[in-house]
């Protein structure tokens, strides 16, 4: 039981790193590697500033701050310096490396002695539960400290999955969605569409930092390479969310990231019961993200050849 | 209201795929006239109309509009004072975003855009409004994206949208090429109303002598870059579309003598 709920901790984490991936991907179909790096910048930010006795909640925000720095960043390459997206991207990551490395320190922070959201989330689920430290749920015996910091995760992620969808129909949210979908109208109409680049992305990176920074809380570290293939990971579970949801509606397409998220979390961890070696894990979410990529297509192609026939 | 100085610009320059596109345009617009242009292909007409949006900025000469000297703003500047409609119905709106949401985009033309609710009621009541005199049933369908529409469907809601609020400039760049002989003539109809309605200072392209002839109040002819003639008042309402074509074929004939004459002195003299 206590795996289950670590699974759908670490799905919930990691929805808010798909919803920064569908940002930069879906909306302005640019191919954002930054997320690689704003992952460990998130992580690493918030690590550093716990260790200092700042707290938790501040910690994350600084963490989301300092993703959507470097996104600017990867934007501001793109749209001024003219440099290609995956470029950018891949020269913002890789100088977040170094940049990473300086804020720690070291390459890896323990936070198994500070106060982070995971501890503050379990002191609020024993206080709730009245000293109590596990509790009974339909036969299965759950720890108070599993369940309240699931419970704090999904809270964070409805709220941030709600802050978002509101955003995408402001007048900002929404120009920013038309220029990824049609830049000429969006000129045509006033909109520096430069400008809605940079802040999109500074917007995504900083979601996938808050991912990132809550992934470290959780999980009692932060390392300098724990941002290694998840550019990849959120995509697939983007991937999933839309096969699940089915709609190009932005309220389900939200929904549908984050569900694609737990979803691929419980693959990957059945997967890895079953005695799936952990070396081969990004092997196969390349893998799976690559027929993920190469089916629709097929299936086009096949539809056409029947109907031709 | 337009005014086009000596305006030249020359693509891909000392490349073997170097085109003189403008060169030394002049072309004054009163307020409220509506000029049609008319032009073989590549003679730099619809290169103009980029050229007044600012699509890219010009090599050389003066753009004024609406008083203000717009020749180094760039595109999203100009659009404050600027509507357009494109020649490719899928150009002027965002297919995955609603109709009622490619509006409230043009709602804002060339004014800020921040964290203020994208629609409000008053907008969508005059939405429903304006949908429905287009007469495409559309006014209950707001909620659907775009994308699922009929090129004439978008190209009128394109129009709408460029004349949401009223433009300084209104661009069309052959607006109806692309679409059915049925689609193209409502657009016109809608065009001819938009314009007549707010008294809208109009710049347009078309590839139709018929239109050419029937529309507008002046008339203007490009040939490689130049603006070859002018009729305005009394001589543009007397064209007929066999005059327009009369005058292509004036220049046709005029390019294949300056051919024929290079070829005759090439083989006397070299």
């Amino acid at each position: 039981m206590s795996l289950l709920i670590g699974t759908f901790t670490i799905g919930c984490i990691l929805s808010l790193l798909a919803l920064g991936v569908f940002i930069s991907f879906r909306i302005f179909a640019f191919p954002d590697i930054t997320a690689d790096g704003s992952v460990t910048l998130g992580a690493s930010v918030a690590a550093t500033l716990l260790i200092h006795g700042v707290s938790p909640p501040l910690a994350s925000l600084a963490g989301f701050l300092a993703g959507t720095l470097a996104g600017a960043c990867t934007g501001t390459l793109h749209t001024r310096f003219k440099i290609n997206p995956l470029l950018s991207g891949i020269l913002v990551m890789t100088a977040l490396y170094s940049v990473n490395l300086h804020v720690m320190g070291k390459s890896n922070v323990p936070l198994l002695s500070v106060n982070t959201l995971a501890t503050q989330s379990e002191q609020i689920g024993v206080k709730i539960m009245r000293g109590a430290t596990s509790f009974n749920l339909a036969g299965w015996d759950v720890t108070v400290r599993d369940a309240s910091v699931l419970g704090a995760v999904a809270l964070a992620v409805v709220v941030t999955g709600l802050l978002l969808y509101f955003f995408l129909h402001t007048n900002l949210g929404m120009a920013m969605r038309a220029t990824g979908d049609n830049v000429q109208m969006i000129r045509a109409l006033g909109v520096n569409d430069g400008n809605m680049i940079v802040f999109g992305l500074a917007i995504s990176n900083g979601m996938v930092a808050l991912s990132g920074a809550l992934l470290a809380q959780y999980q009692g570290f932060a390392d300098v390479g724990m941002g290694i293939g998840m550019v990849v990971w959120g995509l697939a579970s983007v991937i999933i969310g839309e096969a699940l949801v089915g709609t190009n509606q932005v309220g389900m397409t939200i929904i549908g990231a984050v569900m694609g998220s737990v979803l691929f979390r419980l693959l990957v961890a059945a997967a890895l019961r079953w005695g799936l070696s952990p070396n081969d894990l990004k092997l196969i979410t390349a893998g799976f993200v690559f027929c993920a990529l190469i089916v629709p297509q097929f299936l086009r192609k096949k539809k056409l050849g029947s109907a031709h026939a | 209201m337009l005014e086009v100085r000596a305006v030249s610009k020359t693509f891909h320059p000392g490349t073997p795929n170097e085109v003189r596109s403008l060169r030394g345009v002049n072309l004054e617009l009163a307020e409220g006239s509506w000029v049609i242009i008319i032009g073989t292909n590549g003679s730099g007409k619809s290169t103009l109309l980029n050229a007044v949006a600012g699509t890219f900025l010009v090599d050389d000469g003066k753009i004024r509009l609406a008083g203000r000297d717009v020749t180094r703003w760039p595109e999203h500047e100009r659009a404050a004072l600027i509507g357009r409609v494109f020649q490719n119905p899928f150009s002027g709106t965002s297919p995955s975003l609603t109709i009622r949401e490619n509006l409230s985009l043009a709602a804002r033309r060339g004014c800020g855009r921040g964290l203020g609710w994208g629609l409000n009621a008053s907008l969508v009541a005059r939405m429903r409004d304006e949908v429905s005199r287009l007469n495409m049933g559309l006014e209950d369908r707001l909620e659907n994206a775009i994308g699922s529409l009929s090129g004439g469907q978008r190209q009128a809601l394109t129009l709408l949208m460029a004349t949401w609020l009223r433009p300084e400039l209104l661009l069309l760049d052959e607006h109806t090429a692309a679409l059915d002989p049925r689609s193209a003539d409502l657009v016109i109809a809608l065009t001819e109303h938009v314009i007549a309605r707010d008294k809208l200072t109009t710049l347009m392209v078309t590839h139709s002598m018929h239109q050419a002839a029937s529309l507008g109040d002046r008339l203007i002819m490009m040939h490689r870059g130049q603006i070859i003639h002018d009729f305005q008042g009394a001589a543009k309402r007397r064209l007929r579309p066999d005059d327009l074509l009369a005058r292509f074929e004036e220049v046709r004939r005029a390019e294949q003598l300056d051919e024929s004459a290079a070829q005759m002195l090439a083989e006397q003299y070299v």
